[in-house]
């Protein structure tokens, strides 16, 4: 299905989009995106910051002329930044997840790189003049106050939850929604001990650390006998260190593969999640017109069947396209997981491999000092 | 000390003619070589075996020697005893490896001849040079002596008894070429008070030498209610091996030092069946409490009296001991810290196997579900790895520490010993001083009949400041060579564990590399 406005399509080609760069001001991050044009070798870098983003994924949002658009499941945005403060620590934990934990905010610029490649690439999307201009001009969005969209970001008032669980018409869909349900709560769940797990192997690093440091303290070069007993506490230290060195590749292993797909999955999830609410309260809204036009008085009947039309083909619309995407979301997503599933493999098999080797190369060395 | 109280110092070999009866005890049914005249235990000697004829209720274990004979190999741990004076070291003499040397093994012993060249006392250096015969090297040397079999093996706990009356039964197996025992392998049940009876019997004999006694494994009221009252879950059996380990490594220490290995207490231990309760061992018993409230003294003493060193290298060994101790305790922290985070690792990598295997069952794509749940099955198998390799973790770098933290504290009190030693010098020193002034004023005051007294006094003290002298000489000299072997020990028990580390780790690690091998078809199966 593609859009029935001739808009400009976007000038640079999608797979090129790169975060190359991030600075810190401060509070401010600015991002530096590289795109490579299309008719052209020429390059493209612009700087954003982090309400440019915001302003894109609100333009999207309030497209005019898209038919079907709340049928659209919307690449997630990731959440905002807080600057990096080590007592924030659980706090940002708690905001940003797994992009909180990477060092450098390296899983934070690949989730963004992420989005803007997402958008670049959906059919519909893509052609949203905002993107181009975002990623082209110079001269940043600013604080250009988008039009609020149709629709913001899901609150969690009692009402919502109330529409949610709102039964369908359709089987295909409802079916849709209770799976979705489900794995969005897993995935989240999955998401939050992956965490737990990464923090733990940090903690081991950060024990070894001391360990290792500890060890380095007995060193004593007094007489013979205490020179043999420090060279096994050196000895030993290295061997720590190795163990720590390991806990860190381990854990950011975790972080840049697994972590990072898990997140994406969870926040896909949810804006799946999202645009199946936006259907039904939509099929709400036919529900409960059709009812009011039943019980009309004849003078306003046809003045509401008129309205009950609109809203049906809104709604049918809606349906369609929602169920193309649903189908892409689901070949994409499993694509995305096992790319992410086979790279979170080889990293950490080479991670092992390696260590495996080292700890070999110590225990040689071991055998040799002490075979006298 | 409290120990071997009331003990009768075992009759020297003029005794041999006195009949005994023939053990009857059954070793280890596996063993059938037992022979009845029992000649081969010493050397040469004959001896008659132990006979287990002891009432088991008696608190002193020895209350039998009417037949326990030792041999004509002189051991200064036969006549040994905690009540008596150190006069007993005038006749025996000193062996403290297991090496049979023969002149230079006996050139470090202070033997009656030796003190015969010191005549005057001099108060207040420790240290004789003409005595001091022996470099640091020589003495290094010696303890590399002949390399015996001997292998201990602490197995099998076994809950005996129920309810607070309960107690865990240990397994005791000793495989041995050494001739001092009866048979090359035999296995006897020891519970762990035993353990504690017969550091009390070792302490109470041999740190007044100034050698190092191996402490034993700790008690804990706590681990043990758990086990008495019969909880069944991973703590108490986690306590039960943590404390079965731990007396198998103190039985190790106590067999590898020459002089302790040559103790009857050591060998009855390992040989006899059937051991009295050592109930002087309990916290509230009165030798329990004695014990507490000399320990105190103790350490008030240490706090009061400072002693004069003048053997530099002692001086300067106390004070790395003392260092050691605090470094080492750091070091045990920081290893218990390392485990305690394992186990946090291997719990959320459970949780977190669970969430990916509930991912799996609900997903629809088969291939991705199949993966799914093998990545749960790969981070189920990696939690078990890491709760292996925090136990490698406990019990081959924090039990190493723990038990060296607590050896370090044997090596001060070692230290502590000789002081005493030193003290006991002093003091008399200070009588003999006392007892001459009173002469000297009883022949200005012209008492002749007082005279004698005075002068027989004298000659008391004078002799017992000699012999203080030579104690003193003979400690700091043992004391010194137990030092250089504990160091020579301590750098090749750590360099053993070391090695035995890395071997886990690296263990650990290829365990961990199949799993990837294994997990990766699977991921890339996803269609």
């Amino acid at each position: 299905m593609e859009g029935s406005s001739a808009e400009s399509a976007l000038s640079v080609s999608a797979d090129s989009i790169r975060i190359t760069d991030l600075t810190q001001d401060g509070d401010v991050l600015t991002f530096a995106i590289t795109s490579q044009k299309l008719n052209s070798s020429a390059g493209v870098c612009v700087f954003r910051a982090y309400e440019d983003f915001e302003w894109l994924q609100q333009s999207l949002f309030s497209q005019e002329n898209v038919p079907g658009l709340q049928g659209i499941i919307f690449p997630p945005l990731p959440p905002k930044a807080l600057p990096l403060q080590s007592n924030m620590q659980t706090k940002a934990l708690k905001q940003l997840g797994f992009l909180a934990l990477g060092q450098d905010w390296q899983g934070y610029c690949k989730a963004l790189e992420f989005y803007l490649q997402q958008v670049a690439t959906h059919p519909t999307l893509f052609k949203c003049k905002a993107l181009d201009s975002f990623l082209i001009n110079s001269e940043s969005p600013g604080k250009q106050r988008g039009r609020k969209g149709i629709f913001n970001r899901l609150s969690q008032a009692v009402e919502e939850m109330r529409k949610e669980s709102h039964k369908d018409v359709d089987n295909f869909f409802q079916n849709e929604r209770n799976k979705n349900t489900n794995i969005a709560a897993l995935s989240k769940v999955a998401t939050e001990k992956l965490i737990d797990v990464v923090m733990t192997e940090q903690k081991l690093a950060l024990a070894c650390g001391h360990f290792s440091t500890s060890l380095h303290l007995c060193v004593n070069q007094d007489d013979a006998a205490a020179v043999a007993f420090s060279k096994v506490c050196l000895k030993l230290s290295d061997i720590i260190e190795a163990v720590k060195q390991n806990f860190e590749k381990v854990a950011s292993n975790n972080l840049t593969t697994l972590g990072l797909g898990l997140d994406l999955e969870s926040r896909y999830q949810e804006a799946e999640k999202e645009m199946l609410f936006r259907r039904t309260c939509k099929l709400i809204e036919l529900e409960t017109v059709k009812k009011s036009t039943e019980k009309a008085k004849a003078n306003k009947r046809e003045v509401m069947e008129e309205f009950q039309k609109a809203v049906e083909k809104e709604f049918s619309l809606i349906s369609s396209v929602a169920k193309e995407e649903i189908e892409r979301f689901h070949s994409s997503r499993v694509n995305v997981l096992k790319n992410v599933l086979i790279g979170w493999c080889e990293q950490q098999l080479n991670t092992a491999k390696e260590c495996a080797e080292l700890y070999s190369q110590h225990l040689e060395a071991c055998r040799n000092m002490y075979s006298e | 000390m409290s120990g071997s109280c009331g003990r009768n110092p075992p009759p020297f070999p003029e005794n041999e003619d006195q009949e005994a009866e023939l053990d009857t005890r059954v070793l280890d049914s596996d063993d059938d070589e037992y022979d009845d005249e029992g000649e081969d235990i010493f050397t040469g000697a004959r001896s008659k075996p132990i006979t287990p004829t002891s009432a088991p209720d008696e608190g002193d274990i020895f209350s039998e020697e009417g037949s326990y004979i030792r041999t004509d190999v002189h051991h200064a741990t036969n006549g040994l005893h905690s009540d008596e004076e150190l006069d007993l070291f005038t006749e025996a003499t000193v062996e403290l490896t297991l090496t049979n040397t023969t002149s230079q093994g006996r050139r470090e012993i202070i033997g009656p001849t030796a003190s015969a060249c010191n005549t005057t006392p001099v108060p207040n250096s420790i240290l004789k040079p003409s005595i001091v015969t022996k470099t640091m090297e020589e003495l290094e040397e010696e303890e590399s002596g002949d390399h015996f079999e001997l292998n201990i093996a602490v197995t099998n706990p076994e809950k005996i008894g129920d309810g607070m009356n309960a107690y865990m039964s240990y397994k005791v197996s000793t495989q041995t070429t050494l001739p001092i025992f009866l048979n090359k392998t035999f296995t006897v049940r020891r519970r762990f008070s035993d353990f504690l009876g017969l550091y009390e019997k070792m302490s109470a004999k041999h740190s007044l030498l100034g050698c190092i006694i191996p402490p034993p494994p700790q008690k804990s009221v706590v681990g043990m209610t758990k086990v008495k009252v019969g909880k069944e879950d991973s703590s108490s059996a986690e306590f039960v091996e943590k404390r079965r380990a731990a007396l198998e490594r103190y039985l190790q220490r106590v067999v590898a030092h020459p002089s302790l290995l040559q103790d009857p207490d050591v060998r009855e231990f390992l040989e006899r069946d059937e051991l009295p309760r050592a109930v002087n061992t309990q916290t509230l018993s009165g030798p329990g409490l004695l014990k507490m409230i000399n320990r105190a003294s103790d350490a008030v003493n240490k706090m009061t009296i400072k002693m004069n060193e003048s053997d530099n290298w002692l001086e300067s060994k106390l004070q790395e001991v003392e260092n050691e101790e605090q470094l080492l305790r750091r070091l045990h922290a920081a290893v218990d810290s390392l485990v305690n985070h394992r186990k946090e690792l291997c719990s959320n990598t459970a949780v977190f196997s669970k969430s990916v295997a509930m991912l799996g069952s609900v997903e629809e794509n088969s291939a991705l579900s199949r993966a799914l749940s093998q990545l749960a099955e790969v981070e189920d198998k990696m939690e078990q790895l890491h709760q292996q390799q925090a136990f490698s973790d406990f019990f081959i770098l924090a039990e190493l520490l723990a038990d060296y933290v607590r050896l370090l504290g044997a090596v001060r009190c070692c230290f502590e010993q000789r002081m005493k030693v030193w003290q006991r010098l002093q003091e008399a020193q200070s009588t003999l001083q006392k007892k001459r002034e009173a002469e000297a004023k009883l022949l200005w005051a012209n008492k002749p009949e007082k005279l004698q007294q005075a002068k027989d006094d004298i000659n008391e003290w004078e002799s017992k400041v000699s012999q203080y002298e030579r104690d003193l000489e003979r400690v700091t000299c043992t004391v010194r060579k137990e030092v250089l072997r504990f160091e020579k020990e301590k750098a090749r028990d750590f360099k053993q564990h070391i090695v035995k580390y890395l071997e886990s780790l690296l263990h650990t690690q290829h365990r961990l590399v199949k799993c990837w091998e294994a997990f990766l078809p699977e991921a890339k199966a996803i269609a």
